[in-house]
């Protein structure tokens, strides 16, 4: 049997980390990247003697997250996870388990098939270890050091059902879960932060069945990529496994990214037994009407409805393929509102698309941050040709970095745009100096526009309108 | 002398709060020694905070309610800088960051802490036998225990070398040894006394509570450290009940009943001194009649699954890692099983390795699930009884204090002990004892009152009128000997 | 979370008394597994009284408390001095607490 026989069948755990200002239990800050086991206390160090008491703010983000996927919003408890391990303070992690607070929602890709949410949880995140010496490999480790900063973060758990096909598919359900996590503000989207953590399950069945095959739960998926290329090898491994009539065993592998193959962990003494029982320092969690319907109402619109927006924007005749890409890149980034601001000031849409999408998506946190009117102002000098595109590239790195006016930031780096006549004069003299060329370019030679073009620039010290100078050509041309 | 009148004396500044400290330090100093009731003394710490009173009062401030008043604090409630064992080598050295929440009142309430009193390893036992660090011995007769898990708070404050103590009870912790001593204890109603700072046994059951040889003194205490405590979930956000104020109000038409339940199997000494104590309170005008809650007897089975099983979780903390005892070993692992192997006794390993059986996969449903189902109807069977009573009245233990060494190598026996304090645990509900005489062996004998949850103004009510209507109780055979022991009602012939 | 419906009417053996040890991080001497196991199995017959009590259709009790929804603002609030909590770890290097290396992989 051929590979093309077998479907991959994939669902999906997204750990999210919640964009709070403290963590779940305690008022240590929640910051990444802080100096080790400088945001700890009694609680989130699980000293003797303390208590968790719930951050209002990750619950309304898990209630946000809950209704952007459409989920049924209900009361919900935690409870224990007990198992040992020297990153969690307390030994066992606080999590909904039986009684999560978001069930049977859906999400839906760009392409329009959906895929559908189990449950979304609220847990505590654990500490980081480093596994010392042995090349930080933990099977060679010396020692390990432990840093409680992340101990107690706030997290969200996103279970999709196995309704995912292909690792491709998997790359475009996590991205565009992203761009809901992050239109609803609900995380930061820093997958190399660990601010997203993607386990797959992955089982495969032949053809058309709708028996699932044993599947294998993928861990350390620290990027869109290597999502999908763990997908594709498990995939492959399985199937390989399943033709030479060999069972697929039920195992946690984990993504090794330098080897690029997925390898199962060390079997386990015995299988784990986590003990859930319910938090008894901890009551009901049941967000009431008043409350659920206060969030309800905050929700800012969802990717796919900002995304129509966009395209809408474009008109008449539908996108091209690279505008389907801009305008999916500055959705994904939150970027559209400046697409969607220039326009209404009167900017061309592909061009506040095009400049969103390349420069501004390059620098998306500055460009998140960036002056709305001072945007408007670039786009609107190099649409009316007072500056030439790559001058306008230019101008945009300077404002996202240091801010300011385009037209001072122009003129510091000598961008005067020209006057039309000097382009006339330069258009004149070069093609008086190259009368063959000229000629060939009469004759419908049109490529001869970029030879014409640059000796302009050099004639210009780079400061003509490529898109004037054209249009100068053709009018000489007649 | 007693806290109110300690208190009183010093906000008069008819005597200075470094002077009443002194003298108990001086009675702990001669008396601790045989009866070890202390883990730490905070001779230092204690000065200063003494010292700090006397000068608010110089500066004319009011310290509070419990000016210059020494207090001792059962040594599982953290205090900054100060060690806070729970009786355990696995905690041996161990400085917590911070204060308990029922710490800070007490000193909010002018009280000076004086030392961290012994008890059974992270209070599991009902005998102090089981602490790392010795067992305590019961004031009234040191060949015998004075009961636990709290047994250092109550033998310290039936010694007399403080007038009132802070414990914790779980299952009868602060009831069983407080009857077994002579003195009044008081487990509060579930979420009125914050726990945070109380380190954890069992989460859904422990509740700080007040040790002291009068109900006055036991209400100021709960007034004090009782209300909201933000840092505690299962805090109640309500007016927490206040008991002193409405202290003298009487018992006339209050319905009290006498729950069979928690006279079976009691001793016939035990027995006849509750009646006793049913006769005072229908003296007093209460309408006092038999009544049976036979869901009590399941109690004791469902507590030995309840407990055990959220004691597993809470100690899985200590493992060697942030803070105590480590054993040092060549994996993490092999540190952790070593480190509690060494660091936790007997009966913490029991309990453990019992609340781990039963929160097991396979096991859940027919032991924890099931026991909370019979939570449930014990908590119904209390609430049908409060339909016809205000108050439940009953013995606090089957026996006076039992020799040392006669139950610790069988835990089920040492458990039975507990056959009458659990129920009202396990129901969140308040309960209190008051000492009332003694047993053939003049051993001190406590009676014990229930209420429903939140009944502790009426609950102290009664416990006013059995303490006014007790016998003469006995002098411990250890005590201060300038303090005196107690109340005038519990002096007695020796 | 269970396959048995309800309490097992065979003892708990000494391999159960192994098994919770070795789940609860406790290590046992071979004495200590055959103490514990007998009395382990005193007490849980004893709490066997309470699977014979009929509780269908009761709901458990988790919680005494009528209490819910019980949050804390999202403010931060200091955290504790990093030296006064190492100061404490049986041993620290570089900021962080120091384990001996770790055998199994966190789940």
């Amino acid at each position: 049997m051929s590979v093309e026989a077998w479907e991959p069948v994939v669902g999906l755990e997204v750990h999210c980390e919640l964009k709070t200002a403290t963590k779940l239990f305690c008022g240590c800050r929640n910051a990444f990247g802080d100096e080790p086991n400088t945001n700890i206390c009694p609680v989130c160090l699980g000293l003797p003697g303390s208590l968790p008491v719930l951050n209002v703010k990750a619950v309304e983000l898990a209630m946000f997250i809950g209704n952007a996927l459409h989920c049924e919003i209900r009361p919900s408890l935690f409870h224990r996870k007990n198992y040992f391990y020297p990153d969690m303070p307390k030994d066992y992690q606080i999590s909904q388990y039986d009684e999560p607070i978001n069930v049977n929602g859906w999400l839906e890709l760009p392409d329009g098939q959906r895929v559908g949410i189990v449950r979304a949880h609220m847990e505590e995140d654990t500490g980081k270890t480093s596994h010392m010496g042995g090349g930080g490999r933990i099977h060679d480790a010396d020692h390990a050091l432990v840093d409680y900063n992340r101990a107690g973060v706030p997290l969200v758990e996103i279970v999709s059902a196995p309704d995912i096909r292909s690792a491709a598919q998997a790359r475009r359900y996590v991205e565009e879960l992203r761009a809901i996590l992050m239109a609803i503000r609900a995380s930061d989207g820093r997958m190399e932060e660990g601010s997203l953590r993607v386990d797959a399950n992955v089982s495969v069945r032949a053809g058309r069945t709708d028996e699932l095959g044993t599947r294998c739960e993928v861990k350390n998926l620290n990027s869109l990529r290597s999502l999908a290329r763990a997908i594709e090898h498990e995939t492959e491994r399985q199937v390989s496994l399943l033709e030479a009539g060999e069972p697929v065993l039920q195992q946690t592998r984990h993504w090794d990214e330098q080897a690029q193959k997925t390898v199962a962990l060390r079997s386990k003494e015995e299988a784990f037994d986590y003990r859930y029982f319910p938090e008894p320092d901890l009551v009901l969690v049941a967000p009431g009407p008043d409350w659920q319907y206060q969030v309800a109402l905050c929700l800012p619109p969802m990717p796919a409805e900002r995304r129509a927006k966009l395209t809408e924007l474009l008109g008449a005749g539908g996108p091209t393929a690279a505008q389907v890409d801009q305008v999916a890149t500055v959705v994904a980034l939150g970027l559209d509102t400046l697409v969607v601001e220039a326009a209404s000031s009167g900017i061309e849409v592909p061009l506040a698309l095009a400049r969103t999408a390349n420069e501004a998506a390059a620098d998306a946190d500055r460009a998140r941050e960036v002056d709305r009117a001072a945007y408007g102002t670039l786009l609107r000098m190099e649409q009316e040709g007072m500056l030439t595109p790559t001058q306008a590239k230019a101008v945009l790195a300077d404002l996202f970095e240091n801010g300011g006016h385009p037209a001072d930031i122009a003129r510091r780096k000598g961008f005067e745009a020209l006057g039309a006549g000097t382009v006339v004069a330069a258009v004149a003299d070069v093609v008086s100096a190259h009368p063959e060329e000229w000629a060939r370019y009469c004759q419908g030679e049109d490529k001869l526009v970029g030879f014409f073009t640059g000796l302009v620039m050099q004639a210009t010290d780079k400061k003509a309108n490529g898109k004037e100078v054209a249009a100068e050509l053709r009018r000489l041309r007649g | 002398m007693n806290a109110s009148e300690l208190a009183g004396r010093v906000r008069t500044g008819e005597t200075r709060a470094v002077d009443v400290l002194e003298q108990h330090l001086r009675a702990i100093e001669e008396c601790d020694g045989e009866l070890h009731a202390f883990l730490t003394v905070l001779g230092d710490t204690a000065r200063s905070e003494a010292r700090e009173i006397d000068r608010r009062l110089g500066a004319g401030e009011d310290p509070g309610p419990l000016a210059g008043v020494p207090v001792a604090v059962k040594d599982n409630l953290c205090t900054r800088g100060v060690p806070t064992t729970c009786a355990s080598r696995i905690l041996e050295g161990w400085l917590p960051p911070y204060d308990a929440t029922v710490v800070k009142r007490l000193r909010g309430a002018g009280a000076v802490v004086v030392g961290k009193t012994n008890l059974d390893e992270f209070a599991m036992g009902s005998s102090t036998e089981n602490s790392a660090f010795g067992p305590t011995r019961n004031p009234h007769d040191p060949r015998r225990v004075p009961g636990g898990s709290s047994g250092g708070s109550a033998a310290a404050v039936a010694a007399g070398l403080v007038p009132i103590a802070l414990g914790s009870d779980t299952g009868g912790s602060i009831r069983q040894p407080a009857a077994l001593c002579g003195v009044v204890g008081l487990k509060p109603t579930y979420g009125t006394v914050s726990r945070y700072g109380l380190v954890a046994f069992a989460s859904s059951l422990d509740q700080v509570g007040p040790f002291a040889r009068t109900v006055a003194d036991a209400a100021t205490l709960f007034d004090v450290i009782s209300g909201h405590d933000p840092l505690d979930s299962t805090s109640l956000e309500r007016p927490n009940p206040l008991a002193l104020a409405r202290l003298e109000e009487g018992v006339d038409g209050m319905r009290v009943g006498v729950v069979v339940e928690l006279l079976d199997g009691a001793d016939a000494s035990v027995v006849k001194r509750v009646h006793e104590a049913a006769e005072a309170l229908a003296a007093a005008g209460a309408n006092v009649e038999e009544c049976s809650v036979p869901e009590v007897s399941y109690a004791l089975p469902a507590y030995y699954l309840l407990a055990p099983a959220e004691a597993s979780s809470n100690l899985a903390r200590y493992d060697g890692v942030r803070y105590g005892l480590r054993v040092d070993a060549s994996s993490a692992e092999a540190m952790n099983g070593a480190t509690r192997a060494v660091g936790f006794g007997p009966e913490v390993k029991r309990r453990i390795m019992l609340g781990t059986y039963v929160l097991s996969a396979g096991y859940y449903d027919a032991y924890y699930g099931q026991a909370q189902k019979v939570r449930t109807l014990i908590i119904r069977a209390f609430a049908r009884a409060y339909e016809q009573a205000d108050v439940l009245l009953g013995a606090t233990t089957p026996t006076t204090a039992f020799e040392l060494g006669s139950k610790v190598d069988d835990p089920l026996a040492m458990y039975l002990s507990d056959v009458c304090t659990v129920p009202t645990n396990l129901a969140g509900h308040p309960a209190i004892t008051v000492p009332f005489g003694v047993d053939d062996l003049a051993l001190p004998v406590g009676v014990q009152l229930l209420a429903p949850a939140l009944g502790e103004t009426s609950m102290f009510q009664a416990a006013a009128v059995i303490e006014g209507a007790a016998p003469a109780g006995a002098l411990p055979q250890i005590c201060a000997p300038t303090i005196g022991a107690g109340p005038t009602s519990t002096r007695g012939e020796r | 979370m269970n396959e048995h419906g309800s309490a097992r009417s065979e003892r708990l053996t000494r391999e159960d008394a192994a098994y919770v040890a070795r789940l609860a991080r406790v290590d046992l001497t071979e004495d200590e597994l055959d103490l514990y196991a007998g009395q382990l199995a005193a007490v849980l017959d004893h709490a066997a009284q309470v699977a014979a009590i009929a509780t269908s259709g009761v709901e458990p009790t988790a919680h005494t408390l009528p209490l819910r929804n019980v949050l804390r603002d999202d403010v931060v609030r200091p955290s504790l001095e990093r030296e006064e909590v190492l100061a404490q770890a049986p041993r620290a290097e570089d900021g962080r607490f120091w384990v001996p290396r770790i055998l199994g992989e966190s789940p």
